[in-house]
């Protein structure tokens, strides 16, 4: 069963991984710990049912319109919330107590909306059975996760390093003030960023809609902690980071089940991240973090 | 002059006839929003539907009953806030609620010091009852139900060996688990692994994982509906076939609208079946489905028949004196109770109580065992 639990660890820590990519990207550029994601998260969610639901469309282009929205939606709250308060040169809490705010907004219209009800995506959206390999199992669901966080991953990587864009967004994380002066256009790329977080994090929430059938308004909250805990690990705002902290998280959850206890699951694995952290204070790749303090 | 008089005096009579044909405040708090709103939905439907037969009957004694009903979110905090409201501001005869055994053991303190009635309709956690004198409750207790279950899946499955999942961070899955322990344990049965969850998860791959190791015969899961829906699902996607036995989280809708057909075969205690064709029951779904025009579960036919107990106790009582006498002449009157609903023949048990403190009354009734065939719960024969 190893091999099981090992298949189990990658398709759960793809999961972690693919949520903290949009997390980490409004860290690394915006400075801002955007815990309004975990509502973007879920909404993309629910956008991609309602269109799969009200107006039967195929999976696909459900999830394109969905990363939109969501992206959409991420802009909004860039637009209304964060940029008030970067033009009043508000202290550093201030938008992470906003984005609370945010996110608190949103659960509860969608729960007045839509009831608390958990939902699921209807059968045969996706193939259900999973392929078995003698006594492996696993889904095309689950290997679809991985590669697309892999591939995302991949993509913003090769974004952020070998092209304008990101040498611009890098300028950015570094000083926004700087990057004003040697004429990047900050503003509109933080709407862009925004979008970008947005978009990851309402694929993420479709994917996940999709593989535990479990939609509800509630469902950003518990990936959020862990998303936090995901981008700690992995070092602020670094996008390797959110990818090898996502995978650890779900190696140490799913080991710890296997051989400790599922007791003790939480336990082992934050007592793991707390660890690491002691040895390495700015996470495993954080290497921003330490250039921005 | 002594015409004026009259009128006046006829005048009063009629205002305070009007005054004591009051209407009987009774609270209701119940989670209507929040994960656990499912239950709290119906549950209040459940009272709307039998206090507005009630009063459609010309009321209790000629007495209108009149719902304040209040949302607790399903959080203990909230419920402590509407019990407070209830009891001491809307100044309520009883109340009704809350929705989960969590709640009631933060809440049900708070009618016990105020010497009022709280009658629970979902509590099935043990020990609820142990808070004090006025607490009653007409749900009857896993400890019940499950070992009627279990007894029954053994000989139905012929069970060797059992696996075992609940989620450990919660008081009703925790206290299913209990008692699912107590009974594989009276009937020797061994128990392979046993894993847990806490809330908010949705992948247990990992759990069941190690349950596929061990090789069950069944899988026992005290879990909440949904929950048990996704780990029944992700038990298929593992390769596994085992029925499950489940506690009365499985009780809802929702378990086959997320499982579908994949929770086939998993067997189920309940007070309740849409399929017990008693006159009271078949009344009861008739009633509902014409006013919700959706079907009853479980929690609304406990809520219905738990106003119908209250009104039978209320029936035998003269209300009007004081708040406080009122009160206290409902929760003398509420015991002797004997009540044939929805959910079959009822009686109120005194419960025995902890270290010499004065209890309150849990519920005396059958347990239904049902079984899942294509994607219903049906009655086990």
């Amino acid at each position: 069963m190893f091999s099981q639990q090992l298949i189990n660890a990658v398709s759960l820590g793809s999961v972690y991984a693919l949520f903290a990519l949009g997390f980490t990207l409004i860290f690394g550029v915006l400075g801002v710990i955007n815990l309004a994601h975990g509502a973007v998260f879920m909404l993309g969610s629910y956008i991609a049912l309602l269109l799969v639901e009200q107006f039967s469309l195929p999976i696909l282009p459900a999830l394109l319109l969905a990363m939109v929205v969501s992206g959409l939606f991420a802009v909004l709250i860039d637009l209304l919330v964060l940029r008030p308060l970067r033009a009043r040169n508000a202290p550093h809490l201030a938008p992470m107590i906003a984005t609370i705010g945010v996110a608190i907004l949103v659960t509860n219209i969608m729960q007045g909306l839509l009831g608390a009800e958990v939902k699921r995506f209807p059968v045969g959206t996706l193939p259900d059975e999973s392929l078995g390999f003698g006594d492996l199992h696993i889904t095309a669901l689950q290997i679809g996760i991985v590669v697309i966080s892999l591939l995302l991953m991949a993509g913003l990587w090769v974004m952020m390093k070998r092209t304008q864009l990101g040498r611009s967004l890098r300028a950015i994380a570094e000083s926004p003030k700087a990057a004003a002066l040697l004429g990047i256009p900050v503003e509109s790329l933080f709407y862009f960023t925004s979008f970008l977080a947005g978009a990851l994090g309402g694929a993420a929430g479709v994917l996940v809609g999709l593989s535990f059938n479990a939609i509800s308004p509630f469902m950003g909250q518990p990936m959020l902690h862990k998303g936090i805990a995901v981008i700690i690990l992995g070092g602020m705002g670094d996008i390797r980071g959110a990818l090898i902290g996502g995978i650890f998280l779900g190696f140490a959850e799913v080991f710890s089940v296997a051989y400790i206890s599922s007791d003790f699951r939480d336990a082992v694995a934050f007592g793991f991240l707390f660890l690491i952290l002691l040895i390495k204070p700015s996470g495993l790749f954080g290497k921003i973090l330490e250039r921005k303090a | 002059m002594k015409t004026t008089i009259k009128y006046l005096v006829a005048a009063v009579a009629t205002l305070s006839l009007n005054a004591y044909a009051a209407d009987i405040k009774i609270g209701v708090a119940e989670a209507l929003t929040g994960p656990a709103a499912k239950y709290g939905v119906s549950i209040k439907n459940g009272f709307t539907l039998a206090s507005e037969e009630i009063n459609a009957k010309g009321g209790v004694n000629g007495n209108k009953i009149s719902l304040v009903i209040e949302d607790e979110q399903g959080k203990k905090e909230e419920a402590i806030n509407v019990f407070k409201k209830l009891i001491f501001q809307d100044k309520v005869l009883m109340v009704f609620g809350p929705t989960l055994s969590n709640s009631a053991f933060a809440a049900d303190p708070i009618a016990v010091a105020a010497k009022t009635v709280v009658f629970g309709t979902s509590n099935t956690a043990s020990g609820l009852t142990d808070i004090g004198p006025y607490v009653f409750r007409n749900s009857v207790m896993e400890a019940d139900v499950l070992p009627v279950v279990v007894k029954r899946a053994i000989s139905e499955y012929k069970l060797k060996k059992v696996a075992v999942i609940y989620g450990n961070d919660d008081a009703f899955t925790k206290s299913g688990y209990d008692e699912f322990k107590k009974a594989l344990e009276a009937n020797k049965m061994p128990v392979t692994t046993t894993v847990t969850y806490a809330k908010g998860d949705v992948d247990f791959k990992a759990q069941l994982t190690k349950i596929k190791e061990t090789n069950p015969d069944a899988i026992i899961c005290s879990c909440l509906a949904e929950e048990a829906a996704n780990i029944i699902l992700q038990t298929r996607t593992l390769g596994m076939s085992q029925p499950f036995v489940g506690g009365n989280g499985f009780n809802s809708p929702k378990l086959f609208e997320i499982s579908k057909h994949a929770a086939d075969g998993t067997l189920m205690g309940s007070p309740w079946s849409a399929e017990n064709a008693t006159p009271a029951n078949k009344a009861f779904i008739a009633a509902y489905k014409a006013k919700f025009n959706a079907d009853p579960d479980q929690f609304a036919a406990q809520a219905y028949d738990a106003m119908n107990i209250v009104a039978t106790a209320l029936k035998k009582v003269t209300l009007g004196a004081s708040l406080e006498a009122d009160r206290q002449a409902l929760f003398q009157a509420l015991p002797k109770v004997q009540h044939a609903g929805a959910t079959g023949k009822f009686t109120f048990v005194k419960a025995a109580g902890k270290d010499g403190k004065e209890a309150g009354y849990d519920a005396k009734q059958d347990a239904i065992v049902n079984i899942a065939r294509n994607g219903k719960f049906v009655l086990l024969k």
